[in-house]
């Protein structure tokens, strides 16, 4: 049909015109003013306190303890359980959250603008590898790093982006993608770049040199510290593509532990959801497929965007990590991908792949023509609140997830 | 003349090109016949609601 064709080459258009600049880091009651206490936002589409996963309400005691709404984390569960939070989508705020994604009023939030578009999206900051909450770790050592993220890191990195015109992103992701990164479950190139990117301006607007050493040491020992910057990038990148009518393109992918929701342009901010897969992956030593919770978070918004699976192909050394098999095979990840995607991104290319843009816009239409569904690359969380990242791997967004939005979209066109 | 060229065929050394179902190609390539496979399944999975649609919205 004509109208899906245009439709989609205007979504499209948008994808590859968008500017994202990193701007500031502001404490999220700032960032998102419909954003009140006792709010919680989530990664993933709706889910009620009862249907969500064990890292999931792990992660909502510890935050609840955090803002102070909750004395201890069984005092928190108990509040949860009798309705004392109200949940929400990250998405439904302009925002996401990896993994668990817990999003609250006093957490820094990094701003990303997309200068084409006019609009801002946000994720908190990524608190490094270990046991963390994203992953539903939510004990004292959990607690101080988010403190001190709120109360130290987060106003440096604000306070160094303010006194310069914010780093564009699109430049920095294409040269992370000719150092190996896909910005899903790799992305060294990209946090030692951005790092290189602020470390005159934290100089400069630091007056204190030992917290000054510390802020670039956590970014310096954090290889995964520019994932979150990429998803508010992403989220930028995605939300102006939304409500373009007779668009079939997907403009948001997301999990929440329990179920997989997808957003398509056409059908405007609809959830389609499925119950969400289980990675197929490796793990650390000690722990087995036995332990590991279904896939989550909002980190998905990297593949929207042509990133992380769509992306393997730059990244042979990410195909090891999760277990995608050897790395001679990455590439075959990235042509899969270019057979449900409207186009390329001719600014990300893969040199490996004789500079082959990143497969960019999801049709539903040719997801389901093909069977293809969305690679994913994932981190791995315990099954059990308070334990954190087990092994990392790749899965495959729900077919459902695509059945019920061709229906939907269909109609939205007139199409019985 | 049909049965003179099916005769024909299974008197060579056979070049298989498997669609669809794997299990085939494997049995084969077991018995060291020279197999090449090819992923396909039918659109939607064979859901004829889904195909249905599919074939009026194209791709």
């Amino acid at each position: 049909m004509k109208l899906i064709e245009k439709a989609n080459q205007k979504a499209l258009s948008r994808m590859l015109s968008a500017d994202p600049v990193l701007i500031d880091v502001i404490p999220a009651s700032e960032a998102i003013p419909d954003l009140k206490s006792h709010m919680i936002l989530h990664a993933g589409p709706p889910i009620a306190w009862e249907n969500m996963c064990g890292p999931m309400q792990g992660a909502i005691a510890g935050i609840a303890k955090f803002e102070g709404w909750s004395n201890s984390l069984e005092d928190a569960f108990e509040k949860a359980a009798a309705g004392a939070f109200d949940f929400h989508p990250n998405h439904h705020f302009d925002a996401v959250g990896p993994m668990t994604g817990m999003t609250t009023i006093s957490q820094p939030l990094m701003v990303v603008e997309n200068r084409k578009f006019g609009n801002k999206a946000y994720c908190a900051l990524n608190e490094g590898l270990g046991k963390v909450m994203r992953f539903g770790g939510n004990d004292d050592s959990v607690l101080e790093r988010l403190s001190w993220l709120r109360d130290d890191f987060g106003p440096a990195f604000g306070k160094a982006l303010r006194s310069g015109d914010g780093i564009p992103l699109k430049h920095l992701v294409a040269r992370g993608l000719t150092m190996g990164d896909e910005m899903h479950q790799r992305n060294v190139a990209c946090s030692g770049l951005i790092l290189r990117e602020l470390a005159p301006a934290l100089a400069r607007t630091s007056s204190d040199n030992e917290e000054l050493a510390k802020i670039l040491a956590f970014i310096g020992g954090n290889d995964q510290f520019f994932l979150n910057v990429g998803m508010a990038m992403g989220k930028a990148i995605m939300d102006p593509v939304r409500g373009i009518e007779g668009s079939s393109v997907v403009t948001a992918m997301c999990r929440n532990g329990t179920e997989f929701g997808i957003r398509v342009s056409g059908t405007g901010d609809q959830w389609f959801t499925a119950p969400v897969e289980m990675p197929e992956g490796l793990y650390f030593p000690g722990y087995t497929e036995a332990d590991a919770n279904p896939d989550m978070g909002d980190s998905t918004i990297v593949e929207t965007i042509g990133l992380g699976g769509f992306a393997m192909g730059a990244s042979p050394a990410v195909a090891g990590f999760v277990g995608a098999g050897a790395a001679s095979d990455a590439g075959n990840f990235t042509r899969t991908m270019s057979e449900i995607t409207t186009g390329e991104n001719p600014e990300w290319t893969i040199p490996a792949m004789d500079y082959l843009g990143v497969p960019t816009g999801i049709d539903i239409r040719m997801v389901l023509d093909t069977g293809l569904a969305p690679t994913i690359n994932t981190g791995i969380a315990h099954k059990e609140p308070g334990v954190g990242q087990v092994g990392a791997g790749v899965v495959r967004a729900p077919m459902k997830c695509f059945e019920q939005a061709l229906i939907a979209f269909a109609e939205s066109v007139g199409v019985k | 003349m049909e049965n003179d060229k099916t005769a024909d065929l299974i008197s060579k050394p056979l070049n298989v090109i498997n669609i669809g179902l794997e299990g085939f190609a494997t049995e084969l390539k077991q018995q060291g016949v020279s197999v090449t496979h090819v992923d396909w399944s039918p659109p939607a999975g064979g859901d004829p609601k889904i195909a249905d649609l599919l074939s009026k919205l194209g791709t």
